[in-house]
């Protein structure tokens, strides 16, 4: 489709027709104060030539270095298919689309993607995508005090990443939700359970369960969930969907299963990207099914008993219920959700399940390599899946800064966001790291820190 | 479908019905069900809600759209309709028969504040002009 943008005297037609004067004109309306004025920050528009150039300078810059950064973005192998399908004309948008009869072959990549992520979860249902994890999480909070009625109170842990708990924060908080953070075992990295206990017999919407958590340590989900349960709490379980290859899907998570499932889309075929396009995923119990925002697309047969695709549970949507839909911020993101259906689809049950075994063996050897450096630990003892929080002797932005220098990115620095571990870094091998790569981390970090 | 003169009637487009045991039973008219379509969801308030009279208390859910019905007077809900529950369809087949909570008014003569069958038809004819 071309892009032909209004000529010169589009506008002044357009302008003369409705009797403005100037475009400005069309902003009078909007109070001075609120209006940003000129943006000095950005440059005069640039030509197709030059901005080749400056792109290709840019892209230049970026040296190949070997990453070591997790932390919610997560580097694995994605193959060639994936996105050379993926980007075919048919499906190459980022929109769920509302007419049916045309987009059949697009609904049903989605309604793959949902049986795919129903059976990976455990769960009854899933949607057809969120934007990315941390807002997911911020929907599946709205899901469960909505369903609980009465309480506003979310439990969540200080094991959950610090981003996804702030964009959590920030789109509940208004609408009266108190999000009540639960410190972690120092030993252990995982939810501190006595003061967990402390909450036990108060009136909680939800409990958040990370797993892996963000310091890539396994927490006790069955207990976490029964406790949950116990208390007339919903269980979210937050997740990454490679680990899931391994570990108990959080449907069977304690005697009843997690009531939702969230978490981010990205390991499944997304790249790195300097930090998106992601998506996120959501699944539930079918009890919960009309409090799940987005799109749901169902399977059906038409009046000739043919099978057809649509969208379904729609009434609660925003462009039906306005402001009292479900959700006004669930728009999707289709065309990472068609790379991720069809990476599920090449690499299959036990391609994933290779995936992520290959990863958490890469972060365990590199653990141990690291831990045998004099200055280097372990921040925490027990099961991890692909990354590991080191603890240093020394400045962990110092020691990141010599890493890079020496082609290497060292892992995501834990210290701002938790001063109280000190110098820790959270550090992520996946399949796509070598053992020569796991010694050319090893010997980096040595050089780093004794010189 | 005549609306039944032994009912009470929203502006919202509730009908209203005073039991024996001084209960009201609420239920959507048949002008809403007719305007909202195939009943494929009802979500109905919990027992021992207290509610303020004109509050959001339950969803009808359509086909088309998802609608709230209102509490037409104040007072306190006693029951919700499980026959509903897995039959929502009865709102369409039977309105005037499918209650969907019944409560139990604050005050019993505040249902004299509602509208008859003639002022409600008279509103009906008025909102589709």
């Amino acid at each position: 489709m071309p892009f032909i943008p209004h000529t010169e005297s589009d506008i002044r037609e357009m302008l003369a027709a409705i009797g403005a004067p100037d475009l400005e004109a069309l902003f009078e309306e909007i109070p001075a104060e609120l209006r940003s004025g000129k943006l000095s920050a950005v440059p005069p528009g640039m030509n197709e030539m030059q901005i080749t150039r400056l792109m290709s300078e840019r892209a230049a810059q970026d040296a190949p270095l070997l990453n070591f950064i997790g932390a919610g973005a997560y580097e694995h192998h994605i193959p060639a298919a994936v996105w050379k399908i993926a980007s075919r004309g048919e499906f190459y948008t980022a929109y769920t689309p509302y007419q049916a009869e045309a987009s059949q072959g697009t609904l049903q990549v989605l309604y793959e993607y949902q049986t795919m992520m129903a059976s990976l979860t455990g769960m009854d249902v899933s949607n057809a995508s969120l934007y990315d994890g941390a807002s997911g999480l911020a929907e599946a909070i709205l899901m469960a005090v909505r369903s609980h009625k009465t309480s506003h109170k979310i439990l969540v842990p200080a094991t959950v990443s610090p981003v996804y708990r702030s964009v959590a924060r920030s789109i509940v908080r208004l609408q009266g939700n108190e999000l009540v953070e639960i410190p972690f075992d120092r030993a252990t990295g995982t939810v501190d359970m006595q003061a967990l206990a402390a909450h036990a017999g108060s009136d909680i919407a939800a409990l958040v369960i990370p797993q892996p958590n963000f310091f890539g340590q396994l927490e006790d989900a069955d207990a976490l969930t029964d406790w949950a349960h116990a208390q007339g709490a919903l269980a979210i379980g937050l997740v990454n969907p490679t680990a899931l290859a391994l570990l108990k899907a959080p449907g069977q998570w304690g005697a009843k299963g997690a009531d939702i499932a969230v978490g981010d889309g990205q390991p499944l075929g997304s790249p790195l990207s300097s930090g998106g396009p992601h998506f996120g995923f959501i699944c539930c119990k079918q009890a919960l099914v009309r409090q799940m925002p987005g799109r749901i697309i169902g399977r059906t047969v038409d009046l000739d008993g043919k099978v057809g695709y649509t969208l379904t549970l729609q009434a609660r949507e925003q462009h039906i219920r306005r402001a009292k839909a479900t959700s006004n911020i669930c728009s999707n993101q289709g065309l990472m959700v068609t790379a991720a259906t069809i990476y599920m689809a090449l690499v299959g049950e036990d391609g994933l399940r290779r995936v992520a075994a290959a990863s958490h063996g890469n972060a365990s050897a590199l653990a141990v390599q690291a831990a045998g450096i004099p200055g280097v630990k372990c921040a925490f003892h027990g099961a991890h899946f692909h990354e590991v929080v080191l603890h240093l002797e020394k400045n962990v932005a110092a020691v990141l800064a010599s890493m890079q220098a020496q082609g290497i990115l060292g892992g995501h620095d834990l210290s701002a966001h938790y001063p109280e571990l000190g110098q820790v870094l959270l550090v992520c091998a996946t399949e796509t790291k070598t053992e020569e790569d796991l010694a050319r981390y090893t010997a980096a970090l040595r050089h780093a820190i004794h010189g | 479908m005549s609306n039944p003169t032994d009912l009470k009637y929203t502006a919202s487009h509730e009908w209203v019905k005073a039991e024996p045991d001084g209960t009201l039973s609420v239920g959507i008219t048949d002008h809403a069900q007719e305007l909202l379509g195939d009943m494929v969801f009802v979500e109905c308030p919990a027992a021992g809600r207290v509610l303020k009279a004109g509050e959001e208390c339950a969803v009808v859910e359509s086909v088309k759209a998802a609608a709230d019905v209102y509490a037409p007077v104040a007072g306190t809900v006693t029951a919700a309709n499980a026959e509903l529950d897995g039959a929502p369809q009865k709102l369409n087949e039977d309105p005037y028969g499918a209650w969907i909570f019944r409560m139990k008014p604050a005050n019993a003569a505040d249902l004299g504040n509602l509208m008859d069958a003639a002022a409600y038809q008279a509103h009906v004819d008025s909102e589709s002009h």
